[in-house]
């Protein structure tokens, strides 16, 4: 297991949203974590991510408890992407990219080749090398997306946290990220873990899917095995019919409603 | 373009970088020489370079090494210190219209004065400065020991610009009430308040030097960890940085670096709002560079500004708060209007 909460009571002050849960990722799956508003998927990333200290149980890294690890330690292992990320007025791809260098640097060593070989290849691997000059409030929603990928590639971890990727990204620009992903993926073999609320999305591109419910895992496994007619109803209280995506093959969800 | 093209890019931003690095030097040099010879009384440069270099007690001599010199220093650290603070400032609130008075050090240090001439009497400047400063210190751990209280391991920028904002309103109505009883202390709040280098002797500059110093270098270490902060605290924190720590050192060193700079010079913390938008144009967001830009651009202005005002209104002199206002306001103005204010 590359990263494991293990009993994690999860929560902010006194509201506790995580209560004795248990979940471990495995070395080079894609896992993606879905589950109703409010369920605890985001504050559980977070905790995996050490942004959020459990209030009770733990989380390991390799097997090691990760807050007792130094945080730039962590850093040089495991890359966090928050949910909708915000960047000072006038930054460049090129100097977003560069901040992933962050954990490796000191205050006097501060830039290296290494530095500039990972950024380079971050910013290639994302197709973003010949954007790398400009601001970034000046690229599309899906390209600003993919600049603060390379950030955390440029970080150099193989294992990544990624809160809701796709937020505020038409479809078309969900995909192109999600290709990104899968990609990463195969090219190194990089462990990575999601947030996403398109279902049949996290389907098509996913190992293993996690549903949380009311801050409990309610199943995990391969797609096919989670995203069933009566889980969906459990997780979501949604009718639906799962039918196989014409495409993939990959369980796709159709709702039924009452409207038509 | 491939993972070596990247390279030759960085290295012309580095090299721009430096040459504008010595663009500023070059001006606040200028501002230097400015200082040293312009006033009531002016210096030929050769005749000022005489009385730095071999002194026969003329009066031009005395004028430039008793009065010219220690204002010109003063001017130079303390521009330095507050551009460098508000820099600092702005950075970890990711308020662009923060400024070094928003921890408290302004109110902190103008009580401290005032409460040292009615409680102990003291009546010279140099006690005046340690108590500001020793108020200004203090001020500013109390807002940071309250910003603590309000939030969630560690104080945000939130917690602590809400508990500066009420420690300050709260010294000032105790400032205001002493002065208004005490007549003494009115005098020497007046002038305080005003904000000037004039007439404080170098060893007023020797007092506070170490505590700029320790600001400065505790800034300069501060720098990365501002650029990681910038992207947020969640992304700050996913890269490594230790936040809290990271907070810490930053208010350590705006505290220091207005503290002392406030205390010698009075209220002139308009420089720490100002000096880092011009900086920053000049920078752009990377902090390594800003903040000595912010410190350069802070000692230029500041003696151009003190310059400014001992000709502006022969015989007398305008104190160099006042000459800032004046000037930063409408510029300042012209700042926000003509972009879309920064978003940090």
């Amino acid at each position: 297991m590359r990263l494991q909460a293990v009993d994690v009571k999860l929560g902010y002050g006194d509201r506790t949203i995580v209560d004795g849960l248990d979940l471990g990722i495995e070395a080079g799956t894609v896992t993606t974590i879905i589950g109703p508003n409010g369920c605890g998927k985001s504050t559980l990333l977070r905790a995996l991510g050490r942004l959020l200290k459990p209030q009770g149980g733990e989380v390991l890294l390799d097997g090691k408890r990760i807050d007792r690890t130094p945080t730039r330690e962590v850093a040089k292992v495991l890359g966090v992407l928050p949910q909708a990320p915000t960047a000072p007025e006038g930054l460049t791809v090129a100097d977003l990219v560069a901040r992933g260098r962050h954990p490796h640097q000191t205050w006097y060593r501060q830039w290296s080749s290494d530095d500039e070989a990972a950024v380079g290849a971050a910013l290639s691997m994302t197709g973003l090398a010949d954007l790398a000059e400009r601001p970034l409030d000046e690229l599309s929603g899906g390209q600003r997306q993919r600049a603060w990928i390379s950030m955390a590639l440029a970080q150099g971890t193989d294992l990544l946290l990624l809160d809701e990727p796709t937020t505020f990204l038409d479809l078309a620009h969900q995909v192109e990220v999600l290709e990104l992903v899968r990609h990463l993926h195969g090219a190194a073999g990089r462990t990575i873990v999601m947030v996403l609320h398109d279902l049949n999305l996290a389907a098509r591109y996913t190992d293993r899917l996690v549903a949380m419910r009311d801050g409990r895992v309610v199943a995990a496994g391969e797609p096919h095995e989670v995203l069933t007619e009566e889980l969906l109803r459990a997780v979501f209280e949604l009718d639906a019919k799962v039918i196989a995506d014409p495409v993939a093959g990959t369980p796709l969800v159709v709702p039924i409603g009452t409207h038509r | 373009m491939t993972a070596t093209a990247v390279a030759p890019r960085l290295r012309g931003i580095q090299h721009r970088r430096f040459t504008v690095l010595m663009i500023l030097l070059a001006a606040v040099l200028a501002g230097v020489v400015l200082s040293v010879t312009i006033g009531a009384k002016p210096v030929p440069l050769a005749d000022a370079w005489h009385a730095l270099t071999a002194p026969t007690g003329s009066e031009n001599d005395i004028v430039i090494r008793s009065l010219r010199l220690p204002r010109t220093a003063l001017g130079v650290v303390a521009g330095l210190a507050l551009g460098v603070a508000g820099a600092l400032m702005q950075g970890h609130t990711r308020n662009p219209l923060a400024d070094p008075g928003l921890l408290g050090v302004t109110q902190g240090a103008a009580f401290a004065m005032v409460a040292s001439i009615i409680l102990l009497g003291a009546s010279s400047l140099l006690g005046h400065i340690w108590f500001g400063l020793a108020g200004a210190l203090l001020a500013s751990a109390g807002v940071f020991a309250l910003g603590m209280v309000g939030g969630r391991g560690g104080p945000t920028p939130v917690t602590l610009a809400l508990a500066g904002t009420a420690v300050s309103a709260f010294l000032y109505a105790l400032t205001s009430a002493i002065v208004l009883l005490d007549e003494q202390a009115m005098d020497v709040f007046r002038f305080w308040q005003a904000g000037s280098i004039a007439a404080r002797g170098s060893e007023v500059v020797w007092q506070v030097l170490p505590f700029i110093v320790a600001g400065l270098v505790l800034a300069m270490v501060n720098a990365p960890g501002l650029n990681a902060l910038s992207l947020g605290e969640d992304v700050a924190r996913g890269l490594g940085q230790n936040i809290p720590l990271t907070r810490a050192v930053g208010v350590t060193a705006v505290t220091l670096l207005s503290g002392a700079s406030v205390a010698a010079c009075g209220a002139l913390a308009f420089v720490g709002l100002i000096v880092p938008h011009l900086a920053r144009s000049l920078s752009g967001t990377d902090h390594r560079w800003l903040l000595p830009y912010s410190g350069l651009v802070g000692a230029a202005l500041l003696l151009l500004a003190d310059v400014i005002g001992r000709v502006v209104a022969p015989p007398g002199e305008l104190e160099v708060g006042v000459v800032l206002a004046l000037l930063g306001a409408p510029f300042f103005v012209v700042l926000v209007r003509r972009r879309k204010p920064v978003r940090l």
